[in-house]
């Protein structure tokens, strides 16, 4: 063979794009579906699963949630045996009953809303809690009954009432049963709101439709977490009426906020901080007054008087649990 | 005719037509006398089995039927003294939604309702009854008036749903709803609520919480139109008049669930074939839920609201 045809590099042809190892072992190795960093898993979830490149916040589970924001061992679940029934018979792709089944299976939880007590910087609060991995976080009978007795329970007790949305809707499978869950909620939140306590609302990604036009729109403090999609009807079904591309942006919590729906957009690091100040803020007397100090009589006053009309006392102050805080990194770097 | 025949009654019209020309003949024959008897009875035994037993996608179609009256027809033979009013005070008037004062039986009212065009020009500026935010807060604005002065508060619902648009997003649609719903929740005034046509999903509860929800006969609510249910769940639009079954979504399945207070019957072929009857038969029915509500004062209401949602669900523990 003459030296001139000699090939001098081996050439490597790229594998087809199917037989690309795309994807990484379960457990070990998280791919950020915004940036596609490969994250090691273990530094993910301790920076509660937001992408330490670009930010990104990845869905959380209630369970994952729900240690994120209340004082560790402090949650007390409750009504945790209620669960969907399927009074229609509804059958779509495959029965709703066994639908039901293999959800329960699949992610351990009975629907699609965890509620209960628990303590955040010592404060009690009345909790719901979502759950996408359940139905898309739809609301059917059972989420509409459990958020309905968690607020009836921050109402029983006196305690504020924080709600984690992340739901795709109303639960079609229910039909009108799940609609009617949007009013009896809501008629939770009057009553809740009559005995002026608090609602303060988490919105995640995505909050949209049946939630929305219910309990996720009616905090007296509304939180986004960053770039969530929240709105009433979803992207698709807007672009279908309007036959138009929608702006990018569109339904994100920065745009939402932007058009006055929420208070605030908080990265996830920073929320458990901001649920514990809004508490402190607006569940009661300041809680830095102490029994007798006359030389602060004058916010003393005031507290106890407040005490006196809404018939709380102020929290016993707790140390909240070490290695919860969140790294910095976490915070969302400005695009 | 002049009024749009559906699908499924044709074989009857095409019947009726028949018969009409029959009759309009000057020298008609034996034979026609004949067949003129024969097709008296036909016609009547067609009407039993074609109404009879509508489906519930063909109760659709009539609760969709272009001629079916509108919220403001009943209002003009409902009330006396119907005054309209505009506006949210805050952005625009949405003309989706109809709201006024009125007297029912000499009693000062307020009336929110869902209008619907006649006509496709009617229909743009109507919005075909699609609500945006602006319009459940005009709502909420008349609604307040109501409380303030002490007066029930009658609610027609007929929409295809909320908005879904740029604008309705922009302005915060699934706040304005929410927001009915909780302040509607606790207004110490009778509310007696009356689905004319299509009440789809939010956008008709938007407006709908109350101490009554009635039902026309050929009229539908839901928590989502069969069609969008069949494009999600079925993955296909065209399977709608099964997602309609599966649904649930007329006023008997409604009264069984203890949705729904009572089914207001319709003139045979709906609505649009017998105004006054159909209008005749939602008075009575208002009457009669109104003078059970009429004498009981605001707490009892509002607990008694309560109640009647807090039970509403099915699950087990």
């Amino acid at each position: 063979m003459p030296w001139y045809k000699k090939p001098q590099f081996t050439a490597l042809k790229p594998r087809p794009a199917a037989q690309q190892p795309h994807k990484v072992p379960d457990g070990l190795w998280h791919r950020c579906p915004a940036c596609l960093a490969i994250l090691y898993m273990r530094d993910f979830v301790a920076n509660l699963r937001v992408c330490t490149q670009c930010g990104f916040h990845e869905k959380l589970s209630s369970k994952e949630r729900i240690e994120m924001l209340v004082d560790e061992g402090s949650f007390q679940e409750t009504d945790a045996t209620v669960r969907a029934l399927d009074p229609l018979g509804f059958s779509d792709s495959q029965p709703y009953t066994r639908r039901l089944e293999s959800t329960r299976k699949k992610t351990g939880l009975m629907d699609a809303v965890r509620t209960g007590m628990a303590t955040i910087g010592g404060q009690r609060v009345s909790l719901a809690v979502m759950d996408f991995a359940f139905i898309g976080g739809s609301m059917g009978s059972v989420v509409g009954e459990k958020v309905t007795r968690a607020i009836e329970r921050a109402i029983g007790e006196r305690t504020p009432m924080l709600t984690v949305v992340t739901s795709g809707g109303a639960r079609m499978q229910e039909s009108t049963y799940s609609l009617m869950q949007m009013a009896k909620t809501s008629a939770a939140l009057a009553r809740l709101d009559d005995a002026r306590l608090p609602h303060i609302v988490i919105l995640t990604n995505p909050s949209t439709a049946g939630v929305m036009a219910s309990y996720g729109s009616l905090g007296d403090v509304i939180i986004g977490e960053p770039d969530a999609l929240i709105g009433f009807a979803g992207p698709r079904v807007i672009e279908q009426t309007i036959k138009q591309t929608l702006p990018r942006g569109f339904q994100r919590s920065e745009f939402v906020k932007e058009h006055g729906f929420l208070d605030m957009v908080c990265p996830r690091s920073e929320l458990r901080d901001t649920v514990e100040r809004l508490l402190s803020l607006l569940s009661g007397p300041a809680r830095e007054t102490t029994e007798e100090s006359p030389a602060s009589a004058s916010g003393n006053g005031h507290a106890s008087a407040r005490a006196k009309r809404t018939g709380t006392t102020p929290p016993a102050a707790a140390k909240r649990p070490a290695g919860l805080k969140p790294k910095a990194s976490a915070r969302r770097k400005k695009a | 005719m002049s009024l749009a025949v559906l699908d499924f009654e044709k074989p009857l019209y095409e019947k009726i037509d028949e018969l009409d020309r029959l009759r309009a003949k000057d020298k008609p024959t034996s034979a026609d006398a004949l067949r003129l008897r024969t097709l008296e009875g036909e016609i009547e035994q067609l009407r039993r089995e074609i109404y009879g037993g509508l489906t519930p996608i063909q109760r659709i179609k009539i609760a969709r039927h272009m001629a079916r009256p509108r919220s403001l027809d009943y209002v003009q033979y409902l009330f006396s003294g119907w005054t309209e009013v505009h506006g949210d005070r805050g952005f625009a008037d949405d003309q989706a939604c109809l709201a006024g004062y009125a007297r029912f039986d000499d009693v000062p009212c307020a009336v929110i309702g869902q209008q619907k065009g006649k006509d496709t020009k009617e229909n743009l500026a109507r919005n075909f009854g699609m609500m945006h935010p602006e319009g459940y807060r005009k709502a909420l604005r008349i609604m307040r008036n109501a409380v303030k002065f002490d007066m029930p508060i009658f609610v027609f619902i007929d929409t295809p749903g909320a908005y879904p648009g740029i604008g309705a997003e922009e302005r915060g649609q699934a706040e304005a709803i929410a927001r009915n719903l909780l302040e509607m929740a606790r207004m110490p005034v009778p509310i007696l609520c009356t689905v004319i046509g299509e009440g789809a999903s939010g956008g008709a509860l938007g407006i709908g919480v109350g101490d009554r929800l009635l039902m026309l006969e050929n009229s539908w609510y839901c928590v989502i139109s069969p069609e969008g249910c069949a494009s999600i769940l079925f993955r296909d639009a065209s399977h709608a008049p099964r997602a309609a079954e599966a649904l649930k979504l007329t006023g008997p399945d409604l009264v069984a669930q203890g949705i729904v207070d009572e089914v207001i019957p319709e003139p045979p072929g709906g609505a649009h074939r017998d105004f006054e009857t159909t209008a005749k038969n939602i008075q009575e029915a208002l009457r009669r839920h109104f003078a059970e509500l009429q004498h009981k004062d605001g707490p009892t209401l509002v607990e008694e609201r309560y109640q009647r949602y807090r039970r509403m669900g099915v699950f087990e523990e």
